[in-house]
């Protein structure tokens, strides 16, 4: 193979911390967290974009991990469902919402739902349930724990009310 | 994934460089359809171009309206302030597509050459599709068309353009600025896409060496009083079965202006100039907007599968027709 396909080393910045790796052009930033960095928080799901297990920030954006190359993302700032809690263990209030309303069942879309919420709590959590349902929609759960999720939400929005009266 | 060798531009001057010199290279900004396609072997370039660093995302006033960057993402676009105040059937159509996760990675220049979803192009397995294999032939055409196209079609291929925000452009009059190796040119946003014909594999009028830098968008006063409307199979997260972009100019119950523009039921972003024709110095009624649908129609082919589109795409016309028309004549 010649040499311009072989790997290239860059930083990868996840969670605050900086990582060398030595990654081919066509891995993803995806497969370069699970495989190559060990955080197997981010889901694989479809792979190709439609589900949204693989969401994480990316300079605080949600984003695919699944649709982006990492060889793209020197000099970005990654968050996965890993970096979230505070160091003492302290849960993301997302997640704490997640716990508390039970809003999942088999598991495997929430890192992906939960980095989506935190992803719009910076976008703006809107008011009404169906905005919150349209601005979720590009995650799914096939356990159908939908309605839990909402409920989650609604919690995190009624404690920023509250916080901020 | 076919192995590839990736080359980082950081200045539109290197991209064009490097584009010069690797004849069939790839661009890749977003990576939303790129990597979708490349996954699933439909395309397989040897080298990729990265331009996602290029100075070129920026929204800012030009002329008489927008000059928005090629690499502005989706949603910089959908949610600027002017944007979504003068041209809300933009930051609509904008919204409507795709999901949160996909507009925030999905920039405007590589929206517009965003891909079909014809199931037959996505999946290799299948030999014949004209796009993906010139020649081969077209398995939609003995196939499962519930999602094809009913206007702007050929004997060669029947493949729905799937863009909302394009079916928007279309309709606001937008232009496409490009750099190419003789320098730039601007193109019509309604010349930009082009039907199948003979040669579905050619989708836009982009040619080797060019790189889209820009869209331009006019301010239309009367685009403050326009809507995007998508009729699709789910709620939220589908692409449309029909959509339609109205903007009205309307005074004293007479259409001055009209913009029209279909989505989901044509091979390209479908501007319907004789429908526009129909609405122009018409008084703004039902029967009016009953016509102007069925001329936005006309000419539609039509297969037992996809033949709903039809007068669902009337009826998707017409009712945006007369809220539009509300919403115009209220603020007139």
């Amino acid at each position: 193979m010649p040499a311009a396909y072989g790997p290239q080393s860059l930083t990868l910045t996840v969670n605050g911390r900086a990582h060398e790796v030595r990654v081919e052009p066509w891995v993803t930033l995806l497969d370069a967290l699970r495989e190559r960095l060990g955080l197997t928080g981010t889901k694989k799901g479809c792979d190709l974009g439609q589900c949204g297990a693989c969401t994480v920030l990316i300079d605080g954006r949600r984003e695919l991990s699944c649709l982006t190359l990492a060889a793209t993302l020197e000099g970005c700032e990654i968050t996965t469902i890993e970096g979230l809690a505070g160091p003492d263990g302290t849960l993301h209030p997302v997640q704490a919402a997640f716990a508390a309303c039970d809003a999942y069942q088999c598991g495997y879309c929430t890192p992906g739902q939960i980095m989506s919420a935190v992803g719009l709590l910076r976008e703006g959590l809107p008011e009404s349930d169906d905005a919150v349902r349209e601005a979720m929609s590009g995650n799914i759960c096939r356990c159908g724990a939908y309605l839990n999720i909402l409920a989650a939400l609604r919690q995190v929005r009624e404690a920023m009310a509250e916080a901020a009266s | 994934m076919t192995p590839f060798s990736l080359h980082a531009a950081r200045t539109s001057d290197q991209a064009m460089a490097l584009l010069a010199e690797h004849p069939g290279a790839a661009l890749l900004a977003g990576g939303t359809t790129l990597l979708d396609l490349m996954k699933l072997d439909v395309l397989a370039p040897e080298v990729v171009i990265d331009i996602r660093r290029l100075d070129l995302a920026s929204i800012a006033r030009h002329g008489d309206g927008w000059r928005v960057g090629a690499l502005a993402r989706n949603s910089d676009f959908a949610h600027d302030p002017e944007i979504a105040a003068r041209c809300p059937v933009l930051s609509q159509a904008i919204l409507l597509g795709a999901s949160a996760q996909l507009r925030n990675m999905a920039t405007v220049g590589g929206n517009l050459l965003q891909r079909t979803r014809c199931p037959y192009f996505r999946d290799v397995r299948y030999e014949a599709c004209n796009k993906r294999r010139p020649g081969s032939g077209c398995a939609a055409l003995t196939g499962a068309t519930r999602m094809h196209a009913v206007l702007g079609t050929s004997s060669q291929c029947i493949a729905t353009h799937p863009g909302d925000m394009a079916v928007a452009l279309a309709a606001l009059d937008a232009a496409v600025l490009v750099r190419g190796p003789e320098g730039e040119r601007s193109v019509p946003f309604t010349e930009f896409n082009i039907a199948p014909g003979d040669t579905p594999e050619r989708e836009t009028v982009l040619g080797p060496g060019e790189l889209i830098v820009a869209l331009d968008i006019p301010d239309l006063p009367f685009a403050a009083y326009s809507k995007y409307r998508k009729v699709r199979d789910r709620a939220s997260y589908e692409f449309a079965l029909v959509s339609c972009a109205v903007a009205l100019d309307v005074q004293g119950g007479v259409v001055r202006q009209a913009r029209i523009a279909l989505g989901g039921v044509a091979t390209r972003p479908w501007r319907c100039r004789s429908a526009e024709a129909v609405l122009r110095r018409a008084e703004a009624g039902p029967d009016t907007f009953a016509a102007a649908a069925e001329a936005a129609l006309e000419g539609a082919v039509t297969r037992p599968d996809n033949a709903f589109k039809v007068p669902l795409a009337k009826r998707a016309l017409a009712r945006t027709l007369a809220e539009v028309a509300e919403m115009a004549e209220a603020q007139a």
